[in-house]
């Protein structure tokens, strides 16, 4: 699957700073003020219980979200992103015509668009449902289109909101498997989850939220063998609510 | 015999008849509002997608403007027109007055309300599902109101049939603006006030099943048209 | 709303499709008329006949008196026939109109249900009718709507000495047609023109109950729109139409206008 051409990063990305970011929506504080920098080609795993405020970190750094206080900031050009979200959001065109899009905002030139978009839809094995409605496609099939659509705006950073919290589990391993690939052609990754087994098999570092307040940001290995704090260690023993 | 048996075969004899008069008719009627539907639906789905997409100061105040004129009454926006049209008026020296063009001018004012109104609703709606995703394709919101017009355009085609139904069936206004003069500029709705004023009903409420038939049959066109591709687009 | 955009929209409206019809520069004047000569049909019997001789199309605006009047007052219509001499007169003295001169009359006749409650029939005069259904508060419907013939009947009932008001006397507010369809709808008494009653359909129990006093004579007349104060009128072509009117082509052809076997109008020009 690695004989697609794409273009490596020629630099390092840029890392992601957030200084005492917080996210205040009428009057509710959702996410404490929060200091965390991302960096590297990491696969970085954002877990929590629900409500912790994984969602909310994820929007603040892809941009989605301007933080209440504090600041958000890349350290030099912000690189190209794309996002992935939990329910996939599709326009009312074909499978086709969806990546076409994404490839016309991107200002790709007409010409080329087709032909990308099909590389697209085989690479993530929709070849055969080009012609199809993309809100009529099940929901493991609506989740590659929205990956092929990421896939072909070449991110340096890709950021995942639970990108397998709805699908089953033949979805979700293609799913664990597009992540994989994007990572091996260099992406950062940016994934929420709740699911540990998930965590473990994909994560290079993890971020643990807590009650929207970051509990832990630590490598992977360590933050499973030895979480440095006592509510890393309920969480891993499932002793939270989720 | 009643009057509605008679009108029924006098609308029957109306369309076998296919006289000239009344072919003239509804050529005028319906070149007059879907005119009046294009130029509206060309002003009020931008300026409905750009109150769903902004917030400015004054904005609250449109979208309540806008609600309250969907019910505007077709007499004052058909005198408001006649009296910027008339000679005696701002715009008098265009000569407009009592032309078909003067009668488009009054169903714009009366069904772009209509139209800018429901699409900014449509829109918000469609907004709401899509912000994130297109936020994150880098889409300004300039260029977010032909992705949202477009992908909104089942309901926008609704929209646009309700405003074509108000333009057609309307009476008040395009009899002040229009004169319902003799083959300049009677339309289908004069033509029953006129007929009904003649005390000939049958043939006024014949022709008001003339009427009801065509916009059925231009609804039932659009609504097929729309089902068809809902469906095939999901 | 600033002058210039709206011009700006104007011109829009023209560019689009409509250019054809707002600038045809085809010999057409704007006729602002009454609907009874409207409703009767007596324009489509004798319009053709003066385009015919004239290459002039004439374009009716039917509408009530008072509206026809407003509407040659701010210059929306070349020519004027109407049915109210003394507003007629006084139009020309305000100085809108250079001349009005009598073209027709018709007269106006009572209606009303054919069991007739209030005795009408036998009256002798219009203002004995009058006063009967106001003692026996028969149902009137008044047209109520400023227009030639309203003014008429206020002018009546001032003459029969009555103020009409109360429970069974009933402005409508609405034109000749409309009115009629009321009155039937509803068993009133009603005024109208002749020509108006003769062609319309809808009777239900109406009867002509009484016609005939002098005192009921409806004049028609034609108006001449003062140049100097609306000049873009097409005087030079209302001007043909308002001579052809009092022409004998044009008198014979109101005479021969005729709506089941009855004529309907009276040339009388001078």
């Amino acid at each position: 699957m690695n004989d697609m051409p794409r273009t490596l990063p020629a630099a390092t990305i840029p890392a992601l700073s957030l200084e005492a970011a917080s996210v205040v929506h009428r009057g509710q504080t959702l996410l404490k003020p929060l200091t965390l920098t991302l960096d590297g080609y990491q696969r970085i795993l954002v877990m929590g219980p629900n409500g912790a405020g994984k969602s909310l970190l994820l929007r603040l750094a892809h941009g989605l979200l301007a933080p209440s206080t504090g600041r958000v900031h890349w350290h030099g050009r912000p690189p190209r992103q794309a996002m992935v979200f939990q329910r996939p959001v599709l326009l009312r065109r074909s499978a086709l015509d969806n990546l076409t899009y994404a490839l016309a905002v991107h200002g790709v030139p007409w010409r080329s668009r087709k032909s990308l978009a099909r590389e697209a839809l085989a690479r993530f094995g929709l070849a055969p449902l080009e012609k199809r409605p993309a809100r009529v496609l099940s929901g493991g099939e609506q989740q590659r289109l929205a990956l092929a659509r990421a896939w072909l705006l070449n991110p340096e950073v890709l950021f995942l909101d639970e990108p397998t919290a709805a699908l089953d589990p033949a979805s979700m391993r293609a799913v664990e498997e597009a992540v994989r690939d994007f990572h091996a052609l260099g992406t950062r990754i940016v994934m929420t989850t709740h699911d540990l087994n998930q965590a473990r098999r994909l994560a290079d570092e993890v971020v643990l939220l807590h009650e929207g307040q970051l509990v832990e940001h630590s490598a992977a290995e360590r933050f499973f063998a030895a979480p440095a704090s006592p509510t890393s260690r309920a969480f891993l023993e499932g002793a939270l609510v989720w | 015999m009643t009057v509605s048996d008679n009108a029924f075969s006098t609308a029957l004899a109306l369309i076998l008849g296919l006289d000239d008069t009344l072919l003239g008719i509804v050529a005028l009627s319906l070149r007059v509002s879907l005119t009046a539907v294009l130029i509206a639906a060309l002003l009020a789905l931008p300026l409905g997608a750009a109150l769903a997409l902004w917030r400015f100061p004054g904005r609250s105040a449109i979208i309540v403007v806008l609600n309250s004129f969907m019910g505007l009454p077709p007499v004052v926006a058909g005198l408001t027109v006649y009296l910027l049209l008339s000679r005696a008026g701002p715009l008098g020296e265009f000569g407009l007055l009592f032309t078909p063009s003067a009668m488009v001018v009054a169903q714009v004012i009366l069904i772009l309300p209509i139209i800018a109104a429901l699409t900014r609703q449509q829109v918000e709606e469609l907004h709401g599902e899509y912000r994130e995703q297109l936020q994150s394709l880098g889409l300004s919101r300039r260029r977010m109101m032909p992705t949202l017009l477009w992908d909104a355009r089942f309901g926008l085609l609704t929209v646009v049939l309700a405003g074509f139904g108000r333009a057609s069936a309307e009476v008040g206004a395009v009899m002040i603006v229009g004169g319902n003069i003799d083959g300049v500029t009677r339309m289908m709705t004069t033509a029953i006030v006129l007929e009904t004023s003649k005390g000939n009903l049958p043939l006024a409420l014949g022709l008001g099943i003339v009427l009801l038939g065509l916009v059925t049959l231009i609804n039932a066109g659009a609504y097929v048209m729309g089902e068809t591709a809902r469906r095939r687009l999901g | 709303m600033p002058k210039a955009g709206l011009a700006l929209a104007a011109l829009g409206l023209m560019g689009l499709s409509l250019g054809a019809t707002a600038q045809d520069e085809a010999r057409f004047i704007t006729l602002a008329s009454t609907t009874s000569t409207e409703n009767s049909g007596l324009f489509d019997a004798i319009i053709p006949q003066f385009t015919d001789a004239s290459d002039i199309e004439v374009r009716v605006v039917a509408v009530g008196t008072g509206q026809a009047f407003e509407i040659a007052r701010r210059g929306d219509a070349d020519s004027l026939l109407v049915h109210d001499t003394a507003g007629e007169e006084r139009f020309v003295a305000e100085g809108y109109g250079t001349e009005r001169a009598d073209v027709m009359a018709n007269d106006f006749v009572i209606l009303g249900p054919g069991d007739d409650p209030a005795g009408i029939r036998d009256a002798e005069t219009v203002e004995e009718a009058l006063s009967r259904i106001a003692e026996a508060e028969a149902p009137f419907a008044s047209r109520g709507d400023d227009s030639g013939t309203h003014r008429a009947e206020l002018h009546l009932w001032e003459a029969a000495g009555v103020a009409p008001g109360g429970e069974w006397y009933r402005e409508l507010g609405s034109g000749m047609g409309p009115t009629l369809n009321t009155a039937a709808g509803m068993d009133a008494y009603v005024m109208a023109d002749r020509a108006t009653w003769v062609a319309f359909d809808n009777r239900q129990n109406l009867e002509l109950l009484f016609e005939g006093d002098e005192a009921l004579f409806n004049q028609y007349g034609s108006v001449r729109i003062d140049p100097e104060r609306h000049p873009h009128l097409k005087h030079d072509l209302a001007e043909q139409w308002h001579d052809w009117l009092l022409s004998d082509e044009g008198q014979q052809a109101i005479a021969d206008f005729t709506v089941k076997g009855q004529q309907l109008f009276f040339p009388n020009a001078k």
